[in-house]
């Protein structure tokens, strides 16, 4: 039943908003990161025309998205990147580790990448005897205290310079305590270096896969995923199935608009473009390269022609940074893997819209979120959407939990609704009712205390509008 | 393996609407040229943004100002392809004394202690540059390993004026990216950083700390240094 499981986005949200560190962390984070958008959009016909064309090519790559599959996965093996397909991330996270294994690697170093925290694959293979270490400084930083990302784009950014200048100091062998954010990266980067020196694997995520070449893209800033892919003699990449375009020109409008809605920078410090593992003569470079695709519900997702667009999200982070929910509340309340108006639509339609209607009613659908979304997925119409599929069965939709957010209370309120709107003797009878006696119910009757939780009562007027026109001489009403 | 591939794309297959694909308009692309004077000029600025240093010089200097920098910073060496154009060039005209070339001419695995503790930077071409956003392209390869401008503190890029191109779309089309590309290809815009730590900016987080680019002036020169990078115009 969804009652227990709402509790837990309000609980969370209700305890969030009542730690000012968190919010001032946020409120700090998120407005430097829309002013900084702001100011690489300066022409508003630029940017709704590079929102246009990138809507365009991811719309066409999804279209065409089993051929691109198979003829990336042509193109990889042809280049000497083996393809492995994983149907849930039980199977993504056994495929991994058959890898390692079959290479007898011990330890695997990271670069980011959101679709392992979705197989939650530290833990795995953790639990299998493999070292997995985050080596992408945020997702560093919330490694060391046991902690997932609050933001899909900057992992660490619920935490300040002390705290994490507090958890240095406490962790990192032979650091000293300091707030210097130099000196906290320095330290990070000396930790690091020998790890990636070490490493017998690598692992990735990957911002595009292009079908023509059969490349996998990495958008980054530290290195860290270039360390991750080039150092060690072992690469693995994990990718959702959406992200597959047809051709790299496809890939410069949506890697400008990526870095730009993001975190505002016209151009990431690297673009690093995989095609093939070492090759004949080359010195350098992984001896093995691995791509490991994912559906974890996208194929269910990508069957229904509305629900479809939430395919075509490119990770930015733009719409969490832009929500005023988020802002508030943080990446943590929600309890999911991606955090924000995206995760909203994604995380039901992935774990069910029954268990997760928690999120599904967590917004108050103003639309920021579609507003500055680069691929334009009309994120508060898809939510209004998965409302209805929580609490019916429409014939000829497929969305997982369809239904199972229904609540006998719910339906007998609407029931009782039709029922007096439908009679217009016990419509007056109940309207006068309401005028007369509203005011003595208290706020904490059941059903009302749902909404006087977080809200004022609502005090009805002395007379109803249709009592007040037909004092005034209205006829027929 | 196959089981899942054959289940995935079966579901993707059989839900397939195979609709009109939506037109692309590339216009907001084509907007992004420049003269190549301009090019050059973007370029620095947005590389200059985010801490690229530059060092000006001529298709005749370039190798002494690659020296007269390395004297400069007190290196100890500068690791280096001997097989590529750029770095053969730089061999040719070494003298001596001060900062040792170090020839990056093994396999990784021979010396990847040195590489990630002795080395105190890296020498590499580049095989353009990027003028909307700022950015440098590289290809590397047998003759400039992939590891020589990632791993050494300071990497030393070479930059012919004439082979900037106005945007990464456009080296994607004049480059022939889109058809076939090496086993690594990358755009680099600055020196490694981050912002993970209360969105403070700070350099040199796993990459170089510095990267320096030697800007070749060869404008007003036929296009003859790099031949397999002809550029119209």
């Amino acid at each position: 039943m969804h009652a227990e499981t709402e509790i837990h986005f309000r609980d969370a949200a209700a305890k969030a908003l009542l730690d000012p560190q968190l919010r001032a962390n946020f409120r700090r984070a998120m407005d430097g990161l829309i002013t900084k958008r702001k100011a690489q959009f300066p022409d508003p016909r630029d940017l709704q025309d590079l929102r246009d064309l990138s809507t365009a090519i991811r719309s066409r790559s999804l279209l065409a998205l089993p051929e691109l599959l198979e003829q990336f996965e042509a193109n990889c093996t042809k280049n000497g990147v083996r393809v492995h397909w994983a149907e849930t991330c039980e199977q993504g996270n056994e495929l991994i580790l058959g890898i390692l294994r079959s290479k007898g690697a011990k330890t695997l170093v990271k670069g980011k990448s959101m679709v392992s925290e979705e197989m939650h694959l530290n833990d795995f293979l953790e639990s299998k005897g493999i070292e997995a270490l985050e080596s992408d400084l945020g997702e560093y930083i919330i490694q060391l205290d046991g902690e997932t990302p609050s933001h899909i784009i900057m992992p660490a950014i619920h935490k300040n310079k002390n705290q994490i200048a507090r958890q240095f100091s406490q962790k990192i062998k032979d650091a000293k305590y300091t707030e210097d954010v130099d000196e906290l990266t320095a330290m990070a980067r000396k930790v690091l270096r020998q790890k990636f020196l070490d490493a017998d694997a690598g692992l990735s995520g990957v911002n595009f896969a292009v079908a023509e070449t059969g490349t996998l893209c990495l958008v980054e800033n530290e290195g860290n995923g270039r360390m991750s892919t080039h150092v060690p003699p072992l690469h693995i990449a994990v990718m959702g199935l959406e992200k597959v375009v047809a051709t790299l020109e496809d890939v410069a409008p949506l890697y400008a608009i990526l870095t730009r809605s993001a975190t505002g920078q016209a151009v990431s410090t690297y673009f690093n473009l995989i095609t093939a593992p070492r090759g004949a003569g080359e010195k350098d470079g992984p001896r093995e390269v691995h791509v490991v695709i994912l559906d974890n519900g996208r194929s269910r997702i990508y069957a229904d022609p509305q629900l479809r667009a939430t395919l075509r999200c490119i990770r930015c982070g733009a719409c969490m940074n832009h929500c005023p929910v988020y802002t508030r509340v943080g990446g943590h309340a929600y309890e999911a893997v991606y955090p924000g108006p995206i995760g909203k639509i994604l995380t039901p339609q992935m774990e069910g819209v029954g268990v997760r209607h928690d999120l599904i009613h967590g917004s108050s659908l103003c639309g920021a979120c579609a507003e500055v979304c680069p691929v334009e997925i009309p994120i508060p119409e898809i939510l209004v959407r998965l409302r209805r599929e929580a609490t019916h069965e429409d014939v000829g939709s497929n969305v997982a939990g369809r239904g199972t957010g229904r609540t006998a209370t719910e339906d007998w309120a609407w029931r009782i609704w039709a029922g007096v709107l439908k009679r217009p003797a016990l419509y007056r009878m109940a309207s006068w009712f309401a005028t007369r006696f509203g005011k003595a119910l208290p706020a904490s009757a059941p059903l009302i205390k749902h909404w006087t939780q977080t809200r004022s009562k609502p005090i009805p007027a002395h007379r109803s509008l249709h009592e007040q026109v037909r004092a005034k001489g209205v006829p027929h009403v | 393996m196959s089981d899942a591939r054959t289940a995935i794309l079966g579901r993707l297959r059989a839900s397939g609407e195979t609709g009109p694909l939506p037109a692309l308009d590339t216009a907001v692309l084509e907007r992004r040229q420049w003269p190549a004077a301009e090019r050059v000029v973007r370029l620095r600025k947005g590389m200059e943004a985010v801490h690229t240093e530059f060092l000006e010089a001529t298709p005749a200097t370039w190798p002494a100002v690659v020296r007269s920098f390395c004297d400069r910073e007190d290196l100890k060496n500068l690791l280096f392809g001997p097989t590529s154009e750029a770095g053969a060039a730089l061999a040719a005209a070494w003298a001596p004394g001060g900062t040792q070339l170090m020839p990056y001419d093994r396999p990784v695995e021979a010396f990847k202690d040195e590489l990630f503790t002795g080395v105190d930077a890296g020498f590499t071409g580049t095989v353009g540059g990027i003028a909307e956003t700022g950015g440098v392209l590289l290809m590397p390869g047998p003759a400039e390993p992939r590891l020589m401008s990632l791993v050494p503190p300071i990497h030393l890029a070479l930059l012919w004026a004439s082979t900037i191109q106005d945007s990464f779309w456009a080296a994607v089309k004049n480059l022939g990216w889109g058809r076939a590309l090496p086993p690594n290809a990358l755009m680099i815009s600055g020196p490694s950083k981050t912002a993970d730590i209360e969105q403070t900016l700070a350099y040199g987080v796993h990459g170089p700390k510095r990267l320096i680019v030697v800007l070749v002036d060869d404008l007003n020169q036929d296009p003859i240094h790099n031949p397999t990078m002809p550029r119209e115009g």
